[in-house]
Parts: structure tokens; C-alpha cells; sequence
């Protein structure tokens, strides 16, 4: 199929058309909006066959896609910052339920002050729910990682929502092309959704969400533990299973010149492009500096990444998130599991553009470093 | 009416002696039958009837959270249209602080956008599970553990939220009250409620043993009492047509009912009398 030029808003609706969810509450919010909008759409002209609920808040969005995925149907819907945020108590009981959910989460600042614009504080603060966690670079990738999410989500051994993550307005509003699937090759990949454990049906009555007293809440949470380690290798598998069908593998990191490099820049979505042209840059300077990004937060590769990065000297992190007193989530995780000598930079945060003066700047306070943990950019008069 | 023997709630679940809200699923189970999935709110009934790995449910029943039963339930219902199961009877139930406080939002939700369902809510009066605080449908008068009797205080000082009308101006086809004192009358709204094709609602009196302060083997009692008194009516209202459904002979005075519980004796003259003045204004309001 030719490319076709898109938001990766678009780009991830078109994906969920194709995957064909048979329940889809979504509230609207920017910059998630034209997902709903896009699915209404194609619901109110037949081309997907869902039942579309236009719930009244984030809150029971996610209790209603929940609801109807125990019901045992496919189901989606999509949100942003602070209806994530209003998500939040939803999203660990969807995880400890088992709950094969896909969402889409256009990443974007939490208030105060009150931001729409992009950083990815927002996913980052929902790390711990118990939801797989993807962050995509490009529209490609978001329509790819969304059918590659329902396999992720409901393979057997798995079965835990996954959160796609996609740069607002970065991505959300920027057109690009995009090789989007026919519907027969998508069927090829992904079979329609038949529940196998829990699901609500009166000829076989099961009770969903019980309560668990400390006999048995450990073991319950220990499992969301195996099926999270397994899922690395469910990642791996389907992003490579699409790869060889349709030209464009993934995998839970994507690595750029690294073998040889120095000092590797670990980041995740859209920022991704950014840092490849700079290294690309300085390695016509003759520096051997590397990019690692890394597509799947939760569960978080720290093997696969100790591999990548064990020829280098030193990791700069580019965070646009961060934790009080510690740095970037991502700086903090590789700090905690690769023994490297480890950097953080905080930028970006609430859509400040990330230019590639900073990340230059980071390669420079790797090399000569005054402290650990760098907010770039900062003015230091506002 | 039909009364089956069949009980679709098991014994053994971890209820109080005496307590009222496994008395309404088991009416409110025989009055639906086994077509029926369930959504419950957090509180006494979910943690009395689910302790993992056991269940008292013989229907299937999904919990979620406090606040959430009526999306819940939203997507359940949807979930079984898809599947062509239309037919069975998508129930959520709630508690008074479920309903009325921290689930008004997701049931406004449910009710508006027009969903196949009934939402059922057990009113014990106030949060039962936590250990009797002050809800959005205390009484006026009842002490309770944040609205206690004080040197400044009688109790709550307001008035009981009317959710059976806040739900009527929602414009569902179904709207009615119900004590599980009268089996009869609930089972019957019960009924009529899963065969109304849209949402409906019922607000379901329930006398608590632990909560409101009297023997485990006087819950039925209380709920007359509550009736007869009219400090709880019974009606329905379908599509719009208000009727009142149970009318007492000659009204006791509300002072019977108040003085068989514990969360009201230390009420005082002046105060019995502004109840029993409002218990007489809503009873003239509402024609019983």
C-alpha cells in the first residue's frame, strides 16, 4: 500500500480500525482529541462495527473499557495528562485484573502550572500501575505498536494492558507518511480476541475483582511480576513476527551506532530522531557518541541494555520527566541496574523544544561533568 | 408473585447477623434470575461476599472500585451487545456513599447516556464498611462516627440527598424506592426495572443491625417501621407517571422509629419534633 500522509493521532485510529475493538468509551482531551474524534468517525460511517461510549470522564473511560474487556471483548480507548491522572486508581486495578487493554496516552504535561503542550511526566507517573509501557518515535511506529499491542496484551502468558506513548503535538499533530496495512494482512497478524480465563458470562458464573487478604494479595501481585518478565520476550517475538511480515521490525530497544561508542544517549520517543542527527553530527566530527532508545519502559530490558551499552564509557540520559531529589525516571532506573558511569539531563518539559544545542550540551557534561543530574535550558531568570 | 426458592447469593458469606443487604441481592436475585451479571461498588457487600478464593455469587459479578459501578456496568452492557446478549440483565450495586457521594458522577453518566441497566442501591444510611461515617444520605439527627452527638451536637444536621429524584430528573423510564421489608414490592420493581428497556434505578431502604444500633433480629422490623412512620416511602415513578405504591393504613408517629435505634436516642423533644414535622411535609409532598 502507498504512504499515506498523517497525524500519528491518525495514524494510531487507522491502526485501532484495523484491529477491530468491539467496545471504545473515550473522553476527549488534548492532545488525544482527534483519536476520538477520528474513531467516532469511523464508527458513525460503519467503518468499525464498535459500540462507541462517550463516557463522562477519563475516570470512567477506563472503568467502563475495563467493564467491557471483562465482558471479553476487544477494547480500546485513548487519553492524555491529566486524564491519565484521573485514570490512575483504574489503571493498577486493570493491571491486577488481568485486563488486556490497549491505550493510547499522547503524552503531555501535568499541571499546575497548567501545560497542554508535551513531556512524558504524565506515563512516567503511572510507571508502577502494573501496565506494559511503549513509547513510539514516529506515526509509523505508533500505527505498527498498536497491533502490536493487542497481541503483547492478550498473549496468555502476558495478559496485562499496554500503554502506547506518544509525544503531544510532537507527534499527535505533526503529519508525516505512513505505510498503513490492508485489513486482510492485519487479520493475518492478529486473530479476533476469544477470552480464555476470566470473563463475565451467566452460563459460566466467575466472580472478577474479588478482595484478597494478605493470604493470598502477595501471590496475586507476584504474578503480575512473571507475566510482566515474560512479556519481554512476547515484545521481542511480535515485533519480530511483524518485522518479517511487513518489512519493519521492533524490538524493547532500538540501538544506533553503538558498538563503538563512548558515550551513548538513552532517551525515549520522538526525542529519539533528534539525538540520531546529532550523533550523526558528531561522529562526522569524529566523536563516537551512540543513541539507545528504549521502546519498552515496562517491563524495563535492563539485560538487553547492559549488552548495548557494555563497550561504552558513559550513558547520558535525557529525561523529560523528573523525580524530586533523584533526576530523570529513566536516568534513575539505569543508575539503579547498569554499572556505568551515568548522567542525567532534564529537558523538554512542558513542550519546550528539544534542539540539538542540548543535546550537544549533554554529550559535553558527559565528557566533562560538573554534576549529576543537568536540567538543560534552564533560564535562570524566569 | 413468584418466589423462588433458588438462592443465587450463597450462605456463609461474611455478612453480619441480621444483615440487611444480603436479604436485598437474595430478593433482588430472585426477582432476576440467572441471566444476570453484576457490578458492585466497593463496600460491605463486595468485601462480605468475595473473599478470594471463595464467592457467594452464583451469578457472574465483577467488582472494580467505589465509585465506578455505573461505568462499570456501562461497559459490561455494551460488552454483551457486541456479543449478541442482549438479554441478560447487566445489574450494578452500590451503597448509599457508593451512589449518593462517590459514584454520583459514573451513575449520572450511566443513567444519561441511556444504557440497558439497573442500578440497584443498598441505603444503610451511611459508609457501614468503614465503620458508620456520615454519608450524603444520613438522616437528619443520626449520630454516626464524624457526625457524632457532642456538647454542640445532636448529629447530622442535614437532611437525607434525595437520589431517587435526583436520578427521576435524569429522564430514565424507571425510577423506584423499596424497602426490604416489603420482599413483594422490591421483587416486583425489581422486575419491572430489568424489563425496562433503557436505565432504571431503585433506592433500596436497608436498616443496618451494626451501623444504626439494634437486635441483628429486628432488621425487618425496622424496615417497616421506617414505612409506616413515612420517614421512607415507597413509589415508583415509569416513564415520567409518579405513583405511590405502598400506603399505611394510619402513619405511626416517627418517634417509634426513632427510638428503636441507637444512632437516635439521644435525640430531644425539639428535635423528634422537627422530624416528625418533616416526616409529615414529605409525606403530604409525596401523597402517602
Amino acid at each position: 500500500m502507498a504512504k499515506e500522509i498523517m497525524t500519528t493521532n491518525r495514524a494510531v485510529a487507522e491502526a485501532v480500525k484495523l484491529a477491530k475493538p468491539q467496545v471504545v468509551p473515550v473522553y476527549p482531551i488534548t492532545p488525544q482529541t482527534t483519536i476520538s474524534e477520528y474513531l467516532a468517525q469511523f464508527v458513525a460511517d460503519g467503518d468499525l462495527d464498535a459500540e462507541y461510549i462517550r463516557v463522562e470522564s477519563e475516570h470512567s473511560a477506563i472503568s467502563a473499557t475495563l467493564g467491557a474487556s471483562e465482558a471479553g471483548v476487544r477494547v480500546f480507548t485513548a487519553t492524555s495528562s491529566q486524564g491519565l491522572m484521573l485514570m490512575h486508581e483504574i489503571l493498577f486495578a486493570a493491571a491486577g485484573m488481568r485486563a488486556p487493554i490497549v491505550m493510547a496516552d499522547a503524552n503531555r504535561a501535568i499541571s499546575a502550572p497548567l501545560n497542554i503542550w508535551n513531556d512524558q511526566q504524565d506515563s512516567i507517573a503511572q510507571r508502577d500501575a502494573g501496565w506494559i509501557q511503549l513509547y513510539v518515535e514516529n506515526a509509523q511506529e505508533g500505527f505498527d505498536t498498536i497491533l502490536q499491542a493487542y497481541r503483547i496484551a492478550e498473549h496468555e502468558e502476558v495478559m496485562l494492558p499496554v500503554m502506547v506513548c506518544l509525544d503531544g503535538f510532537i507527534l499527535t499533530h505533526t503529519v508525516e507518511p505512513v505505510d498503513l496495512l490492508e485489513q486482510a494482512e492485519v487479520d493475518s497478524f492478529l486473530e479476533p480476541y476469544v477470552p480464555k480465563f476470566a470473563y463475565l458470562d451467566p452460563e459460566r458464573p466467575m466472580s472478577l475483582g474479588n478482595f484478597a487478604d494478605p493470604t493470598y494479595y502477595t501471590e496475586a501481585r507476584h504474578n503480575m511480576q512473571v507475566a510482566m518478565d515474560k512479556s519481554m520476550e512476547v515484545i521481542k517475538e511480535v515485533g519480530a513476527e511483524f518485522g518479517e511480515r511487513f518489512g519493519r521490525e521492533y524490538g524493547l530497544t532500538e540501538s544506533y551506532l553503538c558498538d563503538d561508542a563512548e558515550i551513548i544517549l538513552v532517551c525515549m520517543g520522538s526525542m529519539a530522531s533528534t539525538v540520531r542527527y546529532v550523533v550523526d553530527q558528531l561522529r562526522e566530527k569524529g566523536e563516537k557518541v551512540g543513541l539507545l532508545k528504549i521502546r519498552s519502559y515496562r517491563p524495563f530490558p535492563f539485560e538487553e541494555i547492559d549488552e548495548i551499552v557494555k563497550n561504552a564509557d558513559k550513558l547520558a540520559v535525557l529525561d523529560k520527566n523528573f523525580s524530586f531529589g533523584i533526576g530523570g525516571a529513566l536516568f534513575a532506573d539505569l543508575k539503579a541496574k547498569c554499572h556505568k558511569e551515568t548522567y542525567g539531563f532534564i529537558l523538554g518539559l512542558g513542550g519546550r523544544d528539544v534542539i540539538p544545542e542540548y543535546i550537544e550540551e549533554a554529550v559535553e557534561l558527559t565528557k566533562n561533568p560538573v554534576k549529576e543530574v543537568t536540567w538543560l535550558g534552564l533560564k535562570e531568570d524566569e | 408473585m413468584e418466589f423462588p426458592e433458588e438462592e443465587l447469593l450463597a450462605p456463609g458469606h461474611r455478612g453480619c447477623a441480621g444483615c440487611g443487604v444480603a436479604i436485598a441481592v437474595r430478593l433482588a436475585l430472585k426477582a432476576l434470575g440467572k441471566n444476570t451479571v453484576v457490578a458492585c461498588a466497593t463496600g460491605c457487600l463486595d468485601v462480605m461476599t468475595s473473599p478470594y478464593p471463595e464467592t457467594a455469587w452464583e451469578v457472574p459479578w465483577i467488582h472494580v472500585a467505589f465509585e465506578n459501578a455505573g461505568a462499570v456496568a456501562s461497559g459490561v452492557e455494551r460488552a454483551l451487545k457486541t456479543q449478541g446478549k442482549e438479554d441478560v440483565n447487566v445489574v450494578a450495586f452500590g451503597g448509599d456513599g457508593g451512589t449518593a457521594d462517590i459514584g454520583i458522577q459514573s451513575l449520572s453518566g450511566a443513567m444519561e447516556r441511556g444504557h440497558n441497566i439497573t442500578y440497584i442501591c443498598y441505603d444503610n444510611e451511611a459508609y457501614m464498611n468503614t465503620g458508620i461515617q456520615r454519608s450524603g444520605a444520613t438522616p437528619y439527627g443520626a449520630s454516626t462516627t464524624t457526625s457524632p452527638v457532642g456538647n454542640l451536637s445532636f448529629g447530622e444536621d442535614k437532611p437525607k440527598k434525595n437520589m431517587a429524584f435526583i436520578m427521576a430528573a435524569h429522564g430514565i423510564p424507571y425510577v423506584a424506592t423499596a424497602s426490604i421489608s416489603y420482599p413483594e414490592d422490591f421483587m416486583k420493581k425489581v422486575k419491572k426495572a430489568a424489563e425496562t428497556k433503557g436505565p432504571a434505578y431503585i433506592h433500596l431502604h436497608q436498616p443496618c443491625t451494626t451501623g444504626w444500633g439494634f437486635k441483628p433480629e429486628h432488621t425487618i422490623k425496622l424496615g417497616r417501621l421506617a414505612v409506616e412512620t413515612g420517614a421512607w416511602g415507597l413509589f415508583e415513578i415509569k416513564n415520567g407517571e409518579f405513583r405511590v405504591t405502598y400506603r399505611p393504613q394510619e402513619r405511626k408517629p416517627v418517634v417509634e422509629y426513632l427510638s428503636a435505634q441507637k444512632r437516635f436516642r439521644h435525640l430531644k423533644e425539639e428535635q423528634i419534633n422537627e422530624i416528625q414535622e418533616f416526616v409529615d411535609n414529605q409525606c403530604e409532598e409525596l401523597g402517602i
